[in-house]
């Protein structure tokens, strides 16, 4: 398996803050990358970096599609979303609150829908082309509604929708733009056991039925041991560990910065 | 509340008031016999403070009722019904010159509502879809307006060659403004926007040798039927449109033809804008309003969302400038202030953002409402403002407060 995502040597430093240190690890095609770590440990500052939200003080963050490697570091952030193909869902959910549930996912194959409409012009007039890429974007939407089980609630206001539901469609509007690497911060945050064994079950369809690599930033440990194929670990901004789920329970520098006391 | 703390608190209320009715009513200036005098109207100062202690008094005797959160009625009821209004409105506006009662004066009153409910369904593609509050909306306006009137004045333009340009140039001005502005947000871009508005202004007052300054350009072009003019004499080796069709030159054909297109010209940008709402673009703006971050999170770039938003919401006040400057017949700088931006802006806020017919019943309330109060001089702008208070806190959200959805699966499949 080929690396999908390469981060070499990713420093962020905020004034005298060192978030980040150093940090390389890679995340494979068609695999799911844990990224874990106590609270402030610079999880989520990785994430801003790889998404254009922040720019790295140094370091190099490489996507490895088509021949030549896309340099993520020097994109904007709407760029990596578009043209790398990176979607992400934040901690505190970012959906469109005021919009329906189905507005939220066709929007978010704005890229698509855009060249069809041939910058409004063919939309205005409602040509063909155009009508047909609609079209296609609704069963795509209704696909995905169908999968996290909102089809029923497509024309409903996504802010109403209970919390659990906000989350599974925040990640179905990231895949609605069919993106290579999907980025989760937090998937689990607020979801009951039940909701949570759900998540783990959707994140595998993804990895095996849509064949797109994820990165997770996760705290619940059921969902990150479950589901992982490979588990970083950070602590203030440094990588102390890196390997599959039962490598990492085990390896001792984990066991004192993150798990605590060793399990008998 | 027991009765002395009753007392008391009419009696802390009724201090306040004495405070404030000594300098506002106790004074009494009399200028005419030699150097200004001042007397003490205290009779006055006394029955102010009286009536609000007795009133505060009173206010504290009625029950009060508890407030509950009441459901949107009339937006419902509005949102519901609205094909129905939309095609009444319409039929309405098609007859409205030929009903018994309408005069100049009226049918005159009826395009400068068009015009307004132009300039508000552009600006609500700024405010009310993208979520970028803009109080210098006036500032395109006068682009527009100037647009014809320069053109006219230099290179002897008529109505529908600077129709066009209107839209273009404004836009373009939209573009640059928007262009330096692309970093703010909220606050920050309502300030530099006001500060726009006023530099246009200030701009067209001074820059004398170009725009005339503040005496305005007059004599500007009407709109002519396909080339035949509406007034009472043919220009040199042509026709008027009365004489073209062999019926009596009457002035008040103007006034219905002026009306006619721009009924026509806002159903234009009604479609244009409804159209646009269902496209990428018009998704876009909401999802900046809605969410900037996601916006971006998705590949959408803001930067193109918003300067696509503030040039239609410029080409649009383009089109509304010219027709104001053609209903006028004049233009001057001071035609385009800070309280033209503040209508426009109010009747967004009152239509409810992001509503086509809202903004429409906004419109005709705020522009038709200084004209009641003709008959009450001074107390008019009174009047106008207790009316905007009153709504405000009757609908707060505004008319319209229920978003219709751009999209719908429920119509969609099947």
């Amino acid at each position: 398996m080929s690396a999908l995502l390469q981060v070499e040597s990713l420093t962020m430093r905020f004034g005298g803050l060192l978030a980040i240190d150093q940090l390389s690890f890679a995340a494979e095609e068609e695999k799911i990358t844990a990224v874990i770590g106590p609270n402030g440990a610079g999880k989520t500052t990785v994430f801003n970096c790889l998404t254009g939200f922040y720019r790295p003080t140094s370091g190099t963050l490489a996507l490895h599609r088509g021949e030549r490697p896309l340099r993520l570091e020097r994109m904007d952030g709407w760029r990596i979303a578009r043209d790398a193909g990176i979607a992400r869902t934040f901690q505190n959910i970012r959906l469109f609150a005021g919009m329906t549930v189905l507005e939220n996912l066709i929007i978010a194959q704005h890229k698509k829908l855009m060249r069809a409409s041939g910058w409004s012009i063919a939309g205005l007039l409602g040509l063909a082309p155009y009508r047909s890429a609609e079209r296609a974007a609704l069963d795509r939407a209704a696909a995905w509604l169908e999968r996290i089980g909102l089809l029923d609630r497509a024309d409903q206001v996504a802010g109403t929708l209970p919390y659990g539901d906000q989350r599974r469609l925040e990640i179905a509007r990231a895949m609605c733009t069919e993106p290579v690497l999907l980025c989760l911060d937090e998937p689990a945050a607020g979801l009951n056991p039940h909701e949570s064994h759900e998540l783990n079950r959707l994140l595998l369809s993804i990895r095996d039925r849509d064949r797109v690599a994820i990165l997770l930033i996760e705290h619940d440990m059921n969902v990150v041991m479950g589901i992982s194929d490979r588990v970083v670990v950070l602590d203030y901004g440094k990588k102390i560990a890196d390997g599959t789920p039962a490598q990492v329970r085990s390896d001792p520098a984990v066991i004192k910065a993150y798990l605590g006391e060793p399990e008998a | 509340m027991d009765f002395g703390q009753r007392a008391k608190d009419s009696a802390l209320t009724a201090f306040v008031a004495l405070i404030l009715a000594i300098p506002l009513v106790g004074f009494n200036t009399n200028l005419p016999s030699g150097g200004p005098d001042i007397a003490m109207r205290w009779d006055w100062v006394a029955i102010a403070v009286a009536v609000v202690f007795v009133g505060r008094f009173a206010i504290g005797l009625v029950p009060r009722r508890r407030q509950r959160e009441r459901p949107p009625v009339v937006s419902l009821f509005l949102t519901k019904h609205q094909n129905i209004l939309g095609w009444t409105g319409l039929a309405i506006a098609i007859v409205w010159p030929y009903l018994p009662f309408a005069s100049q004066y009226l049918l005159d009153l009826a395009t400068a509502v068009l015009i307004y409910i132009m300039l508000g369904w552009g600006l609500n593609v700024v405010v009310g879809l993208a979520g970028l509050l803009n109080l210098g909306y006036a500032a395109f306006y006068a682009v527009g307006a100037y647009t014809l009137a320069l053109t006219a004045a230099y290179w002897n333009f008529g109505f529908w060659e600077a129709l066009p340009l209107a839209g273009l140039m404004s836009a373009v001005v939209g573009i640059l403004l928007a262009l330096p502005v692309l970093r703010l947000r909220g606050d920050y871009l309502a300030i530099v926007t006001l500060g726009f508005g006023e530099i246009i202004r200030i701009v067209l007052i001074n820059w004398q040798s170009f725009t005339y300054g503040p005496n305005g350009v007059n004599g500007l072009p009407r709109p002519t039927f396909f080339g035949l003019p509406l007034s009472a004499r043919a220009p040199a080796g042509g026709e008027t449109f009365a004489q073209f069709f062999g019926i009596d030159f009457n002035p008040a054909q103007r006034y219905i033809f002026l009306y006619f297109i721009t009924l026509a010209l806002a159903l234009l940008v009604n479609f244009f804008i409804v159209r646009l709402r269902r496209l990428p673009v018009g998704r876009s703006w909401e999802a900046l309003r809605e969410d900037e971050i996601a916006t971006r999170a998705l590949g959408i770039n803001p930067v193109s969302v918003k300067l696509s938003s503030f040039a239609v919401g410029a080409l649009l006040a383009g089109f509304a400038g010219v027709f104001f400057a053609t209903r006028q017949g004049f233009v001057s700088p001071e035609s385009f202030n800070f309280q033209e931006s503040a209508t426009v802006l109010a009747i967004v806020v009152l239509g409810g953002m992001g509503s086509q017919l809202g903004i429409a019943i906004a419109a005709i309330i705020l522009v038709t409402l200084p004209e009641f109060g003709r008959d009450f001089a001074q107390y008019r702008m009174l009047l106008f403002g207790a009316a905007m208070v009153g709504i405000m806190i009757w609908r707060p959200r505004g008319l319209f407060s229920i978003r219709t959805p751009s999209i719908l699966m429920s119509k969609a499949k099947r």
